[in-house]
């Protein structure tokens, strides 16, 4: 196949040690190679900076509440109005993008690599269906696995063994990734209207989330999945709840990782990392998490920045959501999903006007330049619920740029000098750490570096990005605009993206793990715990529940516990 | 009267099967109230003509116990169609329910579903 | 007899997937577990046998090749061709037709327009706090249905979802739970309910507004009558709903359809709003036909918008009003057309029906109909759920895969499209 040659390129390549050197990449048959022939194309990247294509490690782009959010708003569809072009699909939408426009617009970023965060497991076909529209960029889902009436019984009984068994069913009953937990125990309890703390007790099945939260670690950690929990923590978006922010990374403190990574990967922690006892004296946390995140090894984190403007919040956290509908009256969707999880959606502005808007803006970016250790933190928006995937660029331009952030500073509500961090940061980040952010520590937590993601080693996928831009330049403006339409996006080989206009749209592969569990005594008694599941109480039948093969006609299959 | 239109069984059994002599029985009716089957002189089995703003057409009156007077159903289907307008108030839904009528005997014959279309002008 | 079990029904928007059929000699012989409306269904009718081109009044058979060259013919030369239907095949069809349309250049909408599509315009104004079918299975106690007929239109619904049946938290099944009927007639629904409310026709929005005065404590403001309904029956229903540990109400064709329209459910939804200040409650539009839900999500996904999509730009355009099925036809302002899976002729008031049988007119259906009646081409295809497989998604948006049964020689809605599409691109240069 196609052999291609990346010239003179400046290139950062965190995962292999590459801090911004001068170095060819050479690409044959899809994969990075030691050299290439005469007859390869040559691409010059003088001038330019060459990454590994970007991994987004949680990004809420296809399933049934983003297309309940596109359907709830027109008016962001209509924001977003592209026609179809010889190649490319039309598109719409700004928080809510239209899957064509999601596959194209991440891959003029220069992304290749797109993690689904949260499936509904009943829904599991919906989000593999969107992810076949989803074109260029490869792709996987994570199943929502902690509400589920089955992990509610083996987490109260303390049967670890079970939860693997019945973990291992589930991820490959959806052709899933990995474990996604949200608001354990909170979102079940949002069946009644209700609403869980850490160590409040779930209505009828007596667990509680912190309980829930270890066995799923320990179950994860049993079946050894490429990744380890994702955990989106009780009492997200409430003042103060840093503290419980942080009992729920110690929680797992002990648990003995079964590969060389974190054994918990908490998301959108700006969310998380709040002070204050109410919405008066709100204030910034984010130097408590970052202390701790410093001080521990067990826990990595994605931002969930916040950026300032219009958008659509979304997640499986179904009170949180009908709270944030009380607070502005805006319109709200609801959706619970039967023995399994839930979800909530309604529109958000952050308005740097507001002063609890601006300090959740100053977390985000607290959070990021806090951390000492890039390897920790992943760079993530939590789209579109701190904002707009789009936005990521201008994120980027004000971690690295001092200048620019007091710039927007003076722009916002004063409270930032009193009850945020931001002003007293002086750090920025340079680009190795912004590859770090976004190729390299995604990659590694979700263990996609040992199938080729997030690096541009011999044998890697070929998905590069070479952005026209110098590592010195410092302008934030200009930052942006090499970052958010790439000189070149290269996937598995093939020129996507040149001069920041979609050339051609091949399919991506969906990523599932195939995940067994060898025990058969324990893994029947699952089995027939499973099977009363469904002939008394889903409206499914057991027979109907698995995604067929024909939801992934371009898959990639990874294989952990005993199928290894 | 106000006339309604909407689903049944037997209609819905019927779906794929709209040509038929089957269909017409179980949708070229009209079900009406004892009391205004009395108040229009028809008895079960009668044609009777409805009459729109949007049109007329002929069906079969049926007695309905659940009905109460003043409400005529007719199940949804070419017919019901006949005297259904569509102007859709700038929501691209035509009003299929909730339509003044006024019913009255009739000699005349119900249309087959052909002649219907015929007398569109097809 | 072999049996086939877990058989996906496909008539209506319950898709019961519990059905056993049996298969022999490559037909369907036997039906178990479905209404008498998904039976029909299954077990099939008289169909088309062969692709036909009109000529003056009668429609010839040909071959599937001509069909679909003078189809293209037809679609390409369109200045604004409608593509409407898309409720009874799978999503994989919905796929292909999307992108034929946007490569025509036409308007695509389903039967939502006639349908729910009131409801969706609703959701876009206050959005929907629902829930999985299972969730009311398990947790429900108080039941209304409003506008809706589930007897008659949704045969298994109280059956196997809503009512009758046993749920985790409602072992004894119907007496665990209360059935509120609210319709103008008292319909077969009706006669199973605890309580009947009988509203007069197009008063439902007062009596819904009615209801959320006295639920937010402004009762005083509510006249003894609403809509024919005393109010110490809307005072009873609004401290049945606000105590109940979790209600649900369904509603249907009796909202969407009478006057104020999607009115009439931004209220509903609002009511359902207004109860979660005292307990939990959802509400769910009872989608008729078995993947009308089905075009809405993939049409959502794939342009950002549920129906009634415009695409003469060259992106969607979403209007309705002015871009639904009802809308370009009252208007005139269609020149061709392509019904999929659906009956227009038969569902759509007569003067639309005038202008879609005036015009170049293209329907791809397994059954003869009033539609087929009328069109220039007809291509017959086979029946989804019984000869063909593919994605339809259940009133309360969760997908399944429908089986194939039996073999046959019809070419899929899915094949025909992409044939079509084919020929299209050839005329217009695009290969």
């Amino acid at each position: 196949m196609a052999e291609l040659l990346i010239k003179n390129g400046i290139v950062f390549d965190p995962i292999n040690g590459v801090k911004g050197e001068k170095m060819d990449i050479c690409i044959k048959d899809g994969k990075v190679v030691e050299s290439v022939s005469s007859e390869a194309r040559v691409i010059d990247a003088s001038g330019c900076i060459v990454m590994p294509g970007g991994v987004d490690a949680h990004t809420h782009v296809a399933g049934g509440k983003v297309n309940a959010g596109r359907l709830l708003r027109p008016e962001d569809g209509r924001k977003g109005l592209e026609p179809r072009t010889g190649v490319c699909r039309a598109c719409s939408g700004y928080s809510v993008p239209n899957t064509f426009a999601t596959g194209y617009r991440y891959a003029k970023m220069g992304y290749t690599f797109l993690m689904e965060p949260a499936m509904p497991p009943l829904k599991a076909r919906h989000m593999h269906e969107e992810l076949m529209d989803t074109p260029i960029v490869d792709k996987a889902g994570m199943p929502l696995l902690d509400n589920n009436w089955m992990t509610l019984q083996y987490a109260k009984s303390g049967d670890v063994e079970k939860l693997a068994a019945y973990i291992a069913w589930m991820i490959n009953a959806t052709k899933g990734y990995g474990v996604k937990i949200v608001n354990p125990g909170g979102t079940e309890a949002w069946g009644w209207r209700k609403n869980c703390g850490l160590e409040d007790p779930v209505p009828y099945f007596d667990v509680t989330p912190a309980e829930i939260i270890k066995a799923l670690a320990e179950a994860n950690e049993r079946l050894s999945l490429p990744h380890s929990i994702h955990l989106h923590a009780n009492r997200l978006g409430q003042p103060g709840n840093y503290e419980t922010t942080l009992k729920t990374y110690d929680l797992v403190k002990g648990t003995k990782p079964s590969r060389k990574r974190q054994v918990m990967h908490a998301t959108h922690v700006q969310f998380h990392s709040y002070g204050g006892t109410n919405w008066g004296n709100f204030e910034s946390k984010a130097d408590e998490i970052a202390k701790y995140v410093d001080q521990h090894e067990h826990v990595t984190i994605d931002l969930g920045a916040v950026m300032l403007g219009d958008t659509t919040t979304m997640t499986a956290d179904g009170p949180m959501e009908y709270n944030l509908y009380l607070l502005t009256g805006r319109k709200w969707t609801n959706c619970d999903v039967e023995l399994e999880t839930g979800s909530g959606i309604t529109p958000f502005l952050y308005s740097g006007k507001v002063a609890v808007n601006t300090i959740q803006w100053a977390i985000g970016m607290e959070l990021a330049l806090l951390v000492k250790d890039p390897w920790k933190v992943v760079l993530t928006t939590d789209h579109p619920n701190g904002g707009p995937f789009i936005t990521y660029p201008i994120l980027i331009s004000l971690l690295m740029s001092r200048k620019r952030r007091e710039e927007v500073m003076k722009e916002v509500h004063s409270v930032i000098n009193e009850r945020a961090l931001l002003p007293t940061i002086e750090r920025e980040l340079d680009w190795y750490e912004v590859a770090v952010m976004t190729r390299g520590t995604p990659a590694k937590i979700l263990g996609l570096h040992e199938h080729g993601k997030g690096h541009l080693g011999v044998g890697a996928d070929a998905d590069v990005a070479i952005y026209e831009i110098s590592p010195e330049e410092t302008d934030a403006g200009k930052i942006q605009k090499a970052l958010l339409n790439a000189k070149y996006t290269i996937k598995g080989g093939e020129v996507v993206v040149k001069d920041g206009e979609v050339v051609a749209v091949p399919e991506g592969r969906t990523f599932y793990v195939d995940v067994r569990y060898e025990d058969e005594a324990v893994w029947k008694e699952m089995l027939s715990d499973l099977e009363k599941m469904f002939k008394e109480y889903y409206t499914v039948s057991l027979a109907n529940y698995p995604v067929q093969d024909d939801y992934v006609p371009k898959p990639y299959v990874i294989k952990a516990g005993a199928a290894e | 009267m106000k006339l309604i239109t909407g689903r049944t069984i037997e209609q819905g059994q019927n779906l794929e099967n709209k040509l038929s002599e089957e269909y017409q029985k179980v949708v070229a009716v009209c079900e009406l109230s004892e009391d205004d089957m009395k108040a229009v002189g028809v008895s079960e089995g009668n044609n009777v003509k409805v009459k729109t703003q949007f049109g007329e057409v002929v069906v079969v009156a049926k007695k309905a116990d659940g009905n109460p007077q003043g409400i005529a159903f007719i199940p949804m289907g070419p017919w019901a169609n006949a005297v259904v307008g569509g102007d859709t108030g700038g929501v691209g839904m035509p009003q299929f329910k909730g339509i003044d009528a006024e019913i009255e005997r009739t000699s005349e014959n119900v249309p087959s579903v052909r002649e219907l279309l015929k007398s569109l002008g097809v | 007899m072999p049996t086939v079990t877990d058989v996906v029904c496909p008539l209506c928007g319950c898709l019961c997937d519990d059905i056993r059929v049996e298969v022999e000699g490559n037909a369907v012989k036997k039906v178990r577990g479905a209404c008498a409306v998904g039976r029909a269904k299954i077990l099939g009718h008289g169909r088309l046998k062969s692709p036909l081109l009109r000529e003056g009044d009668e429609l010839k058979e040909c071959s599937y090749e001509e069909a679909i060259k003078r189809a293209a013919e037809i679609l390409a030369a369109a200045r604004r061709p409608l593509l409407y239907g898309w409720s009874c095949t799978v999503c994989e069809t919905h796929k292909v037709g999307i992108l034929l349309a946007e490569v025509l250049g036409g308007v695509i909408d389903n039967t939502a327009s006639v349908c729910h599509g009131p409801t969706v315009q609703a959701v876009q104004g206050v959005g929907l706090p629902t829930c999985t079918l299972g969730e009311v299975k398990n947790r429900a106690d108080l039941v209304i249905f409003w506008g809706a007929n589930p007897v008659e239109a949704h045969g298994n619904h109280m059956r196997r979802y809503s009512y009758l049946t046993k749920g985790w938290f409602r072992p004894e099944g119907k007496k665990d739970r209360k059935l509120v009927v609210v319709d103008v007639r008292e319909s077969r629904t009706a006669r199973m309910a605890d309580i009947f409310i009988r509203v007069e026709p197009n008063k439902d929005y007062l009596v819904l507004a009615a209801l959320r005065a006295i639920v937010n404590g402004f009762a005083d403001v509510v006249p003894e009558s609403v809509g024919g309904v005393p109010k110490e029956r809307l005072v009873e229903l609004a401290e049945m709903m606000k105590t109940a540990q979790f209600g649900i109400i369904f509603f249907g064709m009796g909202l969407t359809q009478s006057r104020y329209k999607h009115n009439n459910i931004e209220q509903a939804i609002s009511l359902v709003r207004d109860l979660y200040a005292f307990t939990k409650f959802a509400i769910m539009p009872m989608r008729g036909h078995y993947n009308v839900t089905g075009f809405n999500q993939v049409c959502t996904w794939q342009t950002g918008f549920p129906f009634a999509v415009d695409l003469a730009r060259g992106y969607a355009w979403y209007n309705p009003g002015e871009t639904a099925a009802n809308d370009v036809l009252s208007r005139k302002e269609c020149d061709a057309a392509l019904i999929v899976a659906s009956d227009p002729a038969a569902h759509f008031p007569a003067e639309c029906v005038k202008h879609l049988a005036k015009i170049p007119l293209v329907v791809i259906d397994p059954y003869p109909s009033p539609t087929t009646e009328i069109a220039d081409v007809v291509i017959p295809s086979a029946v989804c759920g019984v000869e063909a497989e593919g994605t339809a998604y259940r009133m309360d948006k969760v997908p399944l895969r429908l089986r194939k049964l039996v073999e046959t020689e019809f070419l899929t809605d899915e094949e025909i499209l992409e044939r079509l599409l084919d020929e299209v691109l050839k005329i217009k240069g695009l290969q």
